[in-house]
């Protein structure tokens, strides 16, 4: 196999062949502003290409696989309305809006249980009805002029979720947004484009869930969310990444965040090849807060990164970072924690953790925390740890008649049930509870051998 | 047959012999204590005996109840009735206590090929068991042993023995650490579990716990070896007398009651 099978000029082209279809079909085409957000977007894309691992966001991160890779747009698919719900949280949700190959699917959906004034609808229905109530906010946040990824998602948005709360509204139950992807011929693309904006005052939570359906071929989802919380809104974003193997995940979420605004991301990354994460919140009003929280469990050959930028902007901001990480096989982790205070933001109160347990001689996580200070009085702080199961604990457990493969499940558990325990939500704790413990089923089934051995080196420090 | 028979146990660990050849005959019924200095190879003795691997057995056989105790993982060891009160119980983040202990008690039910009990069932049966130690319920509504005082790790070891039932307790300085009022409930809880079907090995380093559970027998262990054997009495002489009486005063190993 070449490891060059595309050459720089032959993605381009290939990617403008798919744009210069997409531009006449596109929603809104004939919106000057939108016509150009896409358009800036594309030429900054071309300009750009993809990162490599010299460009430093992206050093332990290889999308060469991305890069070579001739992509085409993802075709809409009919699925039947069980496909839609069996991956659906148990518990009650405000409104579950479903997507198929990044097309939203109507008949999969359901809205009409969000309060009065919020909406919850399709963007690309929103960019046809109303396209006045996006321009102030689309496009406007995310980075498309550093990331390429962004660029590309930004050129090509069409369809996603559009979610705005009215101030001062409670949306109780978490909305629900679900991107099934099928099973194709050729290797296929979507770029699913959410904007969530919640007024002041306004409380609601949200979780993205992206999973594929049908046998493996190769599916990339680039993503990009921007959520924008108004004073004092209280928001919860979660995020899971369940697709096979073959899946390239690549997703953004920018929060925008006003005025004592409290912000939580959550992540769940199972599934997916290839995944990375980012999230780059912007305390741009005082007295902010925002947590971000996230678990990554690797298996086989998969490579998750998370890369965090988070920017204190303004005073008397408090972010806080908590990742775990679980990785067994060949699996590559990633945790890029990148603060950067501005000279404004004072008291700023920043701190990240990162704790990983390898399972396995062969897993591998690279995990860099990157402080950028340019304010004087300040408090940062990071850590981070790399360890094993920890043999005092496994032994205790045993002892009392707990087998080894239970006890190291328990162990697993627990130690995934730090980051389950910071979301909120009910619906998507337990949403996500239950796909950890399938995915841990593994552990009780696999082979000792594959389990990893046992050591009793302590936890280092290595941040 | 004895309940538990140690034949020229000798261990290492990390290619230092800690034990060196111990003989043990414990019947149900009977409990004794393991007195000796620090280093002496009390704690590796108690450990070898719920089978923790760090530990590598180089001669001799250990027999638990008719069966190969050194061919057994711990877990097996537990379902056939060893429970070792750790000397440091260990704090396990993200687990319950409660949960815990009963898919412990279910683990080892399932071994027997009993049912397994349901938390209706479980319930009243742990109630009455957590009032036996004098023990907050609110605690086991807790992460195992997290954030528990000294006191509280120690009499949770106790609570986990005596809902688990074993055949054979082992105690493994269950009394460091404990202040009186803590001694005397602890010493409650095990005493309320002598049982003509259970025997007890007390590992200790000073007299005191046995002033509240009174052995049947006490050995002396010093580098590796049993050096004394006898009544209760021995306890109270070595108490007087320090350990440098036994190491002075007997030389050859003597082997309990073989």
């Amino acid at each position: 196999m070449r490891e060059t099978a595309v050459t720089a000029t032959e993605q381009v082209q290939s990617w403008l062949e798919n744009f210069t279809e997409f531009e006449k079909t596109a929603p809104g085409a004939k919106l000057a502003w939108l016509k150009r957000l896409r358009e800036d977007a594309f030429a900054r894309f071309c300009e750009a290409g993809f990162p490599t691992t010299k460009d430093e966001d992206w050093r332990f991160t290889n999308v060469a696989p991305i890069a070579r890779t001739v992509f085409r747009p993802a075709r809409a698919a009919k699925l039947t309305a069980d496909q839609g719900t069996v991956f659906q949280p148990q518990g009650k949700t405000a409104a579950t809006l479903v997507f198929v190959n990044g097309r939203y699917a109507p008949e999969l959906s359901e809205a009409s249980g969000v309060p009065k004034g919020v909406t919850a609808t399709s963007l690309r229905a929103r960019i046809e009805t109303h396209p006045e109530t996006l321009e102030k906010h689309l496009g406007r946040y995310a980075d498309k002029q550093r990331d390429a990824f962004v660029a590309l998602n930004t050129a090509f948005l069409a369809d996603g979720a559009y979610l705005h709360v009215p101030r001062g509204i409670v949306v109780d139950a978490p909305i629900y947004l679900l991107y099934l992807a099928t099973e194709e011929a050729a290797a296929t693309v979507t770029h699913p484009r959410n904007l969530i904006v919640a007024d002041d005052e306004s409380q609601v939570s949200v979780i993205e869930d992206y999973v594929s359906i049908g046998g493996e071929s190769v599916a990339f989802s680039n993503a990009v969310t921007e959520l924008i919380a108004g004073e004092s809104t209280v928001a919860q974003h979660y995020l899971i990444e369940r697709e096979h193997l073959k899946a390239f995940n690549v997703s953004t979420l920018r929060i925008q965040q006003g005025r004592s605004a409290n912000v939580a991301s959550h992540s769940l990354l199972l599934g997916g090849g290839l995944v990375r994460n980012n999230v780059h919140p912007v305390l741009a009003g005082e007295g902010g807060e925002c947590l971000i929280n996230g678990l990554y469990l690797g298996t086989g050959r998969q490579h998750l990164d998370n890369f965090m930028h988070v920017e204190h902007a303004s005073p008397h901001c408090g972010s806080r970072q908590f990742y775990n990480g679980i990785l067994d096989g060949n699996a590559h982790g990633v945790f890029h924690g990148r603060i950067v205070v501005h000279k404004v933001a004072q008291k700023t109160d920043a701190k990240q953790t990162n704790r990983n347990l390898l399972l396995s001689d062969d897993a591998q996580i690279d995990t860099k925390p990157q402080l950028e200070i340019y304010a004087d009085d300040v408090k940062c702080t990071h850590g981070a740890t790399i360890g094993q199961i920890e043999e005092n604990a496994l032994f205790y457990l045993q002892s009392r008649g707990i087998s080894e493969a239970e006890a190291r499940k328990l162990l697993l558990l627990a130690f995934a049930e730090e980051c389950v325990e910071r979301m909120h939500s009910v619906v998507a704790r337990e949403h996500i509870e239950g796909l950890i413990r399938q995915h841990l089923l593994f552990v009780e089934n696999a082979p000792q051998a594959s389990l990893g051995r046992v050591s009793e080196r302590a936890m280092e420090e290595v941040g | 047959m004895s309940l538990l028979e140690i034949r020229n146990l000798h261990v290492t660990v990390n290619g230092q012999e800690i034990l060196k050849g111990i003989d043990l005959t414990v019947n149900a019924g009977e409990v004794h204590s393991i007195m000796g200095p620090n280093g002496s190879g009390k704690s590796t003795l108690a450990q070898v005996l719920a089978r923790r691997d760090a530990y590598n057995v180089t001669e001799g056989s250990i027999t638990f109840d008719g069966k190969d105790l050194l061919g057994m993982k711990p877990e097996t060891a537990a379902c056939e009735g060893v429970f070792l009160a750790f000397q440091y119980p260990v704090e396990i983040p993200g687990i319950g206590n409660t949960y815990f202990l009963r898919s412990a008690l279910n683990a080892i039910r399932k071994y027997r090929g009993l049912d397994e009990m349901d938390a209706m069932d479980f319930l009243p049966m742990f109630r009455e068991k957590l009032a036996l130690l004098e023990m907050d319920d609110k605690l086991m509504n807790r992460s195992l042993n997290e954030g528990f005082s000294g006191g509280e790790k120690k009499r949770n070891e106790i609570l986990q023995m005596a809902v688990l039932e074993p055949k054979l307790a082992i105690l493994d300085e269950t009394d460091s650490g404990l202040d009186i009022d803590a001694l005397r409930i602890v010493a409650g809880g095990v005493n309320s579990l002598r049982s003509p079907e259970r025997a007890m090995l007390v590992v200790t380093h000073y007299q005191r716990l046995l002033n509240y559970i009174v052995p049947d027998f006490v050995h002396v262990l010093v580098d590796g070896r049993i050096v004394r054997s006898g009544g209760k009495e021995l306890a109270l002489e070595l108490e007087e007398k320090g350990y440098g009486w036994t190491e002075k005063d007997a030389p050859q190993a003597v082997g309990a009651r073989a």
